[in-house]
């Protein structure tokens, strides 16, 4: 950021953008507001979650339901799209070719839409060893939790996909620009819901069946 | 336009942001791989485990806020307030709800 400071979270566009810069501090400020209500909604389900660990009614537990391996699948898939989405960012703000900007834009949504395959797959895999919501109070509150970040990642994935539309359509304007940003600034807190869901979920989880 | 010597500026400074990008990536790996391991390999008591675990997430939270989202001390001063409070709210009324809970659930003898 060469010295300079930041005007609101994420990647700044700098002055070399001129009046779509002077646009973006606002709405990058209210689009944070948004996010920080949000990250204290996941904190509240993450709590739901903490006190419900116990409440398994006989039914299947942590240990059998959850896939280490499969976890950090979804970890990574999440990590390159972060990466990917920066790159992204980066095409955008200094200016490269808008082919270099959608194909990045395209590899993100790509790795979004496996995470979601992936997890699709886990929760079904979790239905056929009997893990169902309605199974025990412990089961709502995965599922109350998990699949909530998981719609997170499904409406960003629908976002891009009008992103993508609006690029085709009009360009890299200033609204193109704003969108990406904000986009940007959500895509990256998912992940770091995600550092959470798999150190409090998954991780200890699988934990109890090694030690 | 911008002249040749904002040109250079500005090359050199897409540079520092992709390494800031791509430290990011590096670190979160190695943060995330490191629990990972710790969970399927290792033999310490669950304490220690869920310790690492922990540290090891806040960690990595840290780099994903300073190289992905490029928060920094350097901040508009609203922003980083906002994200203090946030910060302080949740962990009110996570670290409340956890203790009401468990302390609802001693007296109930729901062990």
């Amino acid at each position: 950021m060469s010295g300079d400071i930041a005007k609101h979270p994420g990647l700044n566009l700098g002055p070399g953008h001129g009046k779509d810069d002077a646009a973006a501090e606002g709405l990058m400020f209210g689009f944070w507001v948004f996010m920080m209500s949000d990250a204290i909604l996941f904190g509240m389900v993450f709590a739901t979650y903490l006190t419900s660990l116990s409440a398994t009614a006989g039914g299947p537990v942590a240990s059998q339901l959850y896939d280490l391996t499969s976890t950090f699948v979804e970890t990574l898939l999440l990590l390159a799209s972060s990466f990917t989405f920066g790159m992204a960012s980066l095409a955008m703000k200094y200016r490269h070719s808008q082919r270099r900007l959608v194909a990045w834009l395209l590899v993100t949504l790509l790795l979004g839409l496996a995470f979601i395959s992936v997890e699709l797959h886990d929760f079904a895999s979790m239905a056929a060893k009997g893990g169902v919501p309605t199974r025990s109070g412990f089961l709502s509150a995965f599922f109350d939790l998990v699949p909530l970040h998981g719609l997170h990642v499904a409406a960003g994935c629908l976002w891009m996909i009008a992103l993508l539309g609006q690029l085709a359509r009009y360009g890299v304007d200033t609204k193109a620009k704003l969108g990406i940003m904000r986009l940007a600034l959500f895509w990256h807190f998912l992940d770091i819901i995600w550092i959470g869901i798999f150190s409090v979920v998954y991780l200890p989880g699988c934990m109890h069946a090694v030690g | 336009m911008p002249s040749g010597n904002k040109k250079v500026e500005l090359k050199a400074q897409e540079r520092r942001e992709f390494l800031s990008y791509a430290w990011g990536v590096g670190l979160a790996l190695v943060l995330t791989f490191v629990p990972f391991a710790i969970v399927k390999w290792s033999a310490m008591t669950p304490l220690a485990v869920l310790a690492f675990i922990g540290v090891f997430a806040l960690a990595q939270i840290v780099v994903h806020f300073r190289c992905f989202l490029h928060i920094s001390l350097r901040q508009k001063r609203e922003d980083l307030l906002l994200l203090i409070f946030s910060a302080l709210i949740l962990s009110i009324m996570l670290a409340g709800t956890l203790w009401i809970m468990a302390s609802l659930a001693l007296r109930m003898g729901m062990t």
